[in-house]
């Protein structure tokens, strides 16, 4: 465990450095650059605004921010597990030739998503304020689903990670599981239309559901919920725990697959 | 004597030369029941044994297969092994392959900075060595173009820059002492040259006998996975041009 903790701190700027490549190869040779991190949700919420507001007839004013609060935290979880899932092949070509500790690129692409998501919450901060959903001390606690988030990104990263580096296959069987995971997340349409049915339980254990919808009652000033809080915590830790232990158990293999 | 910088115990190497590759989960569920999967054994190494004291320059002959750049790469760090182990002290510096931790996209400068972070420094520290790399690798007017620009020269001589920058205690080098033009070659091995007097260890893998005796003070003999040999320089040299010349 020491030993472990000293490789990480020689290693903290190759972490760094990695962060900062994928920040900045991201938007590299587009005009607008990092702006794209705010422009990109903020039309996206416009789109799904006029689809599910205005079309299916939703009359609530603050139904972009409704939107927004989940479109963030769904795409971070999203892209990140998508670039984990691909970080071990894509740096093949040094993990053929020098030492680096493997964990390095699952949790470097997890970071610099966690960093343009950071980033994009000011568009949050500015529709809130635009619409008229002011901030309250409930805002401050929103650093709990985050962080259950970022948990449960990591962990769901690193299991990823290891499976994408044995069967190629998962790359694309886990962006239809993606498709299935944002639809299950209730981020453009109100959740009682599950819950007051049969279904409700798809939402009452969809770790990611709770993540966001505790982070809403944040945005919208409600106290959160204990249970959901716990459950996703939960979830979350075990995901990490498995994560940590598969990629431990496998990485020396990674080299003769890559 | 000096200390003892590397010990490689009964190291071996087995790798799973699976005969078909299954890449998806369907046609290794299928293999799995059916009981299909088989690996073909292949040993790459096979209880490789010694030591290295500081300052020794160690060259390893063998034919194409013989397991050469295996071994580099277990001392490296980047294979593990099968069984046995490696002990190594002080700061390594693989030249396996030039430059292949670069990013294509990022510039020559930004390079520097990632590839110095993957050997474990600082950007403090390369800071302050930043201009040395430059200078060194003479590519002062390219060092804030895309790699992806850079001819496959370029890209070797900005990679040994980089990587005897910074005075390590142990380098590998793979047959990369042909990097370059006629004139970077030159300066690259008076710069290993000046590192060998100040007694870094090295490990040489190379085809060319001639370059082995000019360098090493010691060799060894693979073949197969297996060390044949390991001793002073001479007797090896002689050993393995009769070896040759004997088939």
């Amino acid at each position: 465990m020491k030993r472990q903790l000293q490789q990480f701190y020689k290693y903290r700027f190759l972490l760094n450095e990695l962060v900062k490549k994928g920040i900045r190869l991201k938007y590299r040779r587009s005009y607008l650059g990092i702006m794209w991190s705010l422009l990109e949700p903020l039309l996206e919420m416009v789109v799904l605004s006029i689809v599910f507001g205005t079309l299916f007839g939703n009359n609530d004013k603050t139904f972009p921010v409704y939107i927004l609060s989940a479109r963030l935290l769904y795409s971070l979880f999203s892209t990140a597990t998508k670039g984990a899932l691909r970080s071990v092949r894509s740096n093949a070509s040094m993990i053929k030739k020098v030492y680096v500790p493997k964990y390095l690129y699952p949790m470097s692409s997890v970071l610099f998503n966690f960093v343009i998501f950071l980033i994009s919450l000011i568009d949050l901060v500015g529709v809130m304020f635009v619409l008229g959903v002011y901030p309250t001390k409930y805002l401050l606690l929103s650093f709990i689903p985050l962080g259950i988030l970022l948990m449960l990104t990591y962990g769901a990263g690193m299991i990823l990670a290891t499976m994408g580096v044995f069967f190629r296959d998962m790359e694309y069987l886990w962006n239809v599981a993606l498709m299935l995971i944002m639809y299950t997340c209730a981020i453009f349409y109100k959740p009682e239309r599950l819950l007051d049915s049969g279904f409700w339980w798809i939402l009452k254990f969809n770790p990611l559901y709770g993540v966001i919808s505790q982070f809403r009652n944040c945005v919208y000033g409600q106290p959160l919920d204990m249970w959901t809080i716990c459950y996703s915590a939960i979830f979350s830790a075990v995901a990490l725990l498995v994560g940590l232990y598969v990629f431990k158990k496998k990485q020396d293999e990674f080299i003769l697959h890559i | 004597m000096g200390k003892k910088v590397l010990k490689v115990e009964d190291v071996s190497i087995k790798f799973n030369l699976s005969s078909e590759k299954h890449d998806s989960i369907k046609e290794y569920l299928i293999k799995l029941i059916k009981r299909e999967i088989q690996y073909d054994e292949f040993w790459a190494l096979q209880d490789i044994n010694f030591t290295l004291e500081q300052g020794d320059r160690i060259g390893i002959l063998g034919l194409n297969g013989a397991g050469k750049s295996t071994l580099l790469k277990v001392i490296a760090g980047v294979y593990k092994p099968t069984t046995g182990r490696v002990k190594r002290s002080g700061v390594l510096a693989p030249l396996l392959e030039l430059g292949a931790g670069f990013d294509m996209q990022y510039t020559g400068r930004e390079n520097i900075y990632l590839y110095g972070a993957v050997l474990g420094y600082s950007k403090q520290f390369i800071d302050t060595k930043f201009d040395e790399i430059v200078e060194f690798s003479g590519l002062e007017k390219f060092i804030d173009v895309p790699l992806k620009n850079y001819s496959s020269g370029m890209k070797s001589r900005l990679g040994f820059s980089i990587v005897t920058i910074v005075e390590p205690e142990m380098l590998i080098l793979d047959e990369v002492l042909s990097v370059g033009d006629a004139k970077f070659r030159k300066k690259s091995e008076k710069k290993l040259m000046s590192m060998f007097d100040k007694g870094v260890t090295v490990l040489f893998v190379s085809h060319s006998l001639a370059q082995v005796r000019r360098l090493c003070n010691k060799a060894m003999i693979l073949d197969h996975g297996k060390m044949i040999a390991f001793g002073e320089m001479k007797e090896i040299t002689a050993m393995y041009e009769d070896m040759i010349n004997k088939d």
